[in-house]
């Protein structure tokens, strides 16, 4: 989640010398019983939860005893709050709080520049109230390199009529904010309330901080496990599907598991998120509902396709495979059905499926899907840039309604499966190709020479190698699976591509899935 | 005319030793524009598939004179720097194709192009086209697949989604409806040239009748266009469509900026919005072409 807890926020803005309020993190009663001695006997104890207006789901407690700090703890932790668990509190000191203020940072998509915000009263619906009259509400952008300059700063607490000391001290947290939310990447950051307290200190009570997805891996002190903005704590395939990503920037691969129920489960696998959401859409109206969303585009590899694939075969309780994107692609379209081959004929793919690969190269695209998959027990149909999607998924409707899903069966993928004879392998990008010569020296066309988008393969006795330099030669190999299933299709099945994801296999073993 | 791009634009490819930028070289070559130069640093002196690389875009330009327009192919981290170099070599737009460009990489991009004079197409965009005459970036992907998908027209089309931005081509295309020029927005919540900064572009084209919009939830951009059209800043017949109806709060799908945040950007305000400003607004995204049709036969009459 590229969201920061409340502790974790408020430990980043304690950093930048913005004063936050005593506390201590528990995960269990008796912790919060200490922290809550620690901290004098009175407490607040508070959910650890990304979700707004705690107080009034009653994920904020008050303490007037350690004994009664347990008794909170025990009560909010194992909730669930907004579609998470609560693992954590978060036990406070409890503030003197004489008038509460709003200070945030965001991006205005409008002027295209970051603006720092404040206001006169904190708490929720601040700019309701402001539109109402009841309270000020300024704004202003801000360098985004500097920050937020000081007289700009001491201009905003002016507007909000923001008396002597109170009036330099808003403006210097204003400033320092301004930098927190430079330097740590952020979307938004938001102090509400900016407590003022009896002796007129400015303290923050409560943090609400995001983080930009793409900038996630440039903060590995922020500790975000998964830079996804999603509605539920990560799933383990999500994980490992982030994870995967994260290492091979060819294109984009993204997956997230869907909170849908029912008899008419589908594993959806779009391509482009415009494109995605409509062909969703129409898989709605047909009475079926996402099992999943999963976006393979922007010109990925045959190989990540596969593993997509994979991803949303391995779900429980799919009765269809549905793949659409926005219908009209530029990326060339061969490299998801190579992918998709590959994937469904080594699962294997055990419900009817209905592929549109519209655009650049559909006709190869199409035709790749119709010689390869045409003897599976379940029905493949694939489609182009001149079906729509609301037409695919009636296809879709059909065929469900034609075939069952069937229990796994024999199927012979393209990659070889036996051990090689006499194996010439090597090493690309992420993972292996592996050739038995002994197969090789018996098939009289090499056809996986010819099927190199790369050009990287030469026949050398017969056999077929890389060109040298060899290292330069695999490392121009864009996974496009070409000579394996070329190899498949001549009945050799001498090559064995291994695509690898970490933490697949077993996450499948301990499902008990295999 | 056209806008962004057209027969004559002079344009560098920065990464051009890539394998996205040499695939998306070969499409602006068999299709138009003319890339005069690559970048790619430390490869300076060599050629790729004709075109004589350079280190830098300054040298570039030393050495070959104007240029119009660079389409960014390197990666992500490495859009900014590069984006900055070509707006410093004097560059006044820049195509920025790759995806997840961090959000304020493209904050620092807006300031120096505002400093420079310069414009921004994307990030995460196919880029823009105008059908008989060039494409800058990757949008068609073959030059034989842009021939057969787009034709010549006085339809504007403007989308946040790439791979609808070609779908509504075509399939106006295939209804007998051409295009002036397609434009991509990008898929990020900021973005160099927003719908409201491409419809200003077609508003002043002779070229342009009427523009089809690809909107979607999240960011201000649909909501700005009918403050315009308020405002009698583009005048012109506006047809759109507006995705993610089905979106939860919260839960991104894909385009960074198609995200509902706090209420802002939902699908019914910006629908209403739209419709107000007097917008027609296609619910079924296949009605797009016949509702074009229509508007189109009512200009002629």
């Amino acid at each position: 989640m590229a969201r920061l807890l409340e502790h974790k926020a408020k430990e980043v803005l304690a950093g930048s010398g913005i004063r936050v309020p005593d506390g201590f993190t528990a995960s269990t009663p008796s912790e919060a019983a200490t922290a809550a001695e620690r901290l004098g006997g009175e407490a607040a104890v508070k959910a650890q939860a990304f979700v707004t207006g705690r107080a009034g789901k009653g994920l904020i407690k008050f303490a007037a005893s350690p004994a009664e700090a347990a008794e909170a703890a025990s009560e909010l932790l194992g909730q669930t709050a907004g579609g998470f668990p609560v693992e954590l509190v978060l036990v406070e000191r409890k503030l003197p709080i004489a008038r509460e203020l709003f200070a945030a940072c965001l991006v205005s998509d409008e002027i295209a520049a970051p603006i720092a915000m404040l206001a006169s009263r904190g708490g929720s619906g601040v700019e309701s109230m402001a539109a109402r009259g009841e309270a000020v509400l300024t704004k202003r952008p801000f360098d985004p390199e500097d920050g937020l300059e000081e007289p700009v700063a001491r201009e905003m607490a002016s507007d909000c009529g923001l008396p002597g000391e109170l009036h330099g001290a808003a403006a210097q947290v204003l400033q320092r904010l301004s930098r927190v939310f430079l330097e740590k990447d952020a979307r938004s950051l938001e102090i509400n309330p900016l407590a003022v307290l009896d002796d007129g200190s400015l303290v923050a009570a409560d943090c609400h901080f995001s983080v930009d997805d793409y900038a996630v891996s440039r903060h590995p002190e922020l500790g975000i496990e998964i830079a996804r903005e999603i509605g539920h704590p990560a799933t383990p395939l999500e994980k490992i599907a982030a994870a995967y990503e994260e290492t091979d920037h060819r294109g984009t691969f993204y997956f997230l598991e869907l909170s849908a129920t029912g008899g008419r489960l589908v594993g959806f696998h779009g391509a482009g998120g415009g494109g995605s959401m409509m062909s969703m859409d129409a898989l709605v109206r047909h009475g079926f509902a996402a099992k999943n969303f999963c976006d393979t585009s922007g010109n990925p590899s045959a190989a990540k396709v596969y593993r997509a694939c994979k991803h949303i075969l391995a779900q429980e309780g799919i009765v269809g495979y549905f793949a659409s994107g926005s219908g009209v692609a530029s990326q060339e379209q061969f490299h998801s059905a190579r992918g998709m081959v590959k994937a469904f004929r080594e699962w294997p793919l055990c419900v009817p499926a209905v592929i549109r690969l519209g655009g650049n190269k559909e006709e190869v695209a199409i035709d790749i899907l119709q010689r390869f998959l045409a003897d599976l027990p379940v029905p493949v149909e694939a489609y182009g840039k001149d079906d729509s999607a609301a037409f695919c998924a009636e296809r879709l409707d059909a065929l469900v309604k034609e075939h069952a899903p069937v229990a796994s069966y024999p199927c012979t993928p393209t990659a070889r499966n036996e051990p090689a004879q006499e194996e010439y392998r090597f090493a690309i990008r992420t993972g292996s190709i592996s050739f038995d010569h002994a197969i090789c020296a018996r098939c009289a066309t090499k056809p996986c020479i010819a099927a190199c988008h790369a050009e990287i393969l030469e026949p050398a006795d017969g056999k077929p190698r890389l060109k040298e330099p060899a290292e330069e030669s695999a490392h121009r190999c864009t996974e496009c699976l070409a000579c394996e299933l070329a190899c498949y299709e001549a009945k050799m099945r001498s090559i064995r591509i291994d695509l690898p994801i970490p933490g697949f296999d077993e996450y499948l073993a301990e499902r008990g899935a295999r | 005319m056209s806008i962004l791009v057209n027969e004559n634009t002079r344009v560098v490819v920065q990464g051009i030793t890539g394998r996205e930028g040499q695939v998306r070289t070969r499409l602006m070559q068999g299709y138009g524009p003319k890339v005069v130069a690559g970048v790619t640093p430390g490869r300076g002196g060599e050629e790729v598939l004709g075109v004589p690389v350079f280190d830098t875009v300054q040298d570039a330009a030393q050495q070959v004179g104007a240029i119009d327009a660079s389409v960014v192919f390197v990666p992500a981290r490495a859009a900014l720097s590069a984006a900055n170099e070509a707006m410093d070599a004097g560059v006044k737009l820049v195509v920025i194709v790759p995806d997840r460009v961090p959000l304020h990489d493209v904050l620092k991009m807006a300031k120096h192009a505002r400093q420079t004079g310069a414009s921004f197409l994307g990030p995460n965009t196919l880029g823009c086209l105008s059908p008989g005459k060039g494409v800058l970036g990757m949008m068609g992907g073959s030059p034989e697949a842009a021939r057969k998908f787009f034709r010549p027209g006085r339809v504007g089309v403007s989308s946040r989604s790439g791979g609808i931005t070609s779908s509504i081509a075509y399939y106006l295309n295939k209804a007998d409806i051409g295009a002036s020029t397609i434009v991509h927005v990008g898929g990020d919540s900021i973005v160099g040239l927003p719908h409201p900064a491409v419809l200003k572009l077609f508003e002043a084209d002779p070229e342009t009748d009427l523009v089809v919009m690809f909107g979607e939830i999240g960011t201000t951009q649909e909501e700005r266009v009918a403050e315009m059209m308020k405002r009698g800043e583009f005048t012109k017949p506006l047809v759109a469509y507006i995705g993610g109806k089905q979106a939860e709060e919260g839960t991104r799908f894909s385009h960074a900026g198609a995200i509902v945040e706090g209420g802002r950007g939902g699908y019914q305000s910006k629908v209403d919005a739209l419709r107000d400003a007097g917008a027609v607004i296609v619910d079924n995204f296949e009605d797009l072409p016949s509702v074009t049709a229509q508007v189109l036969a009512k200009l002629e009459r």
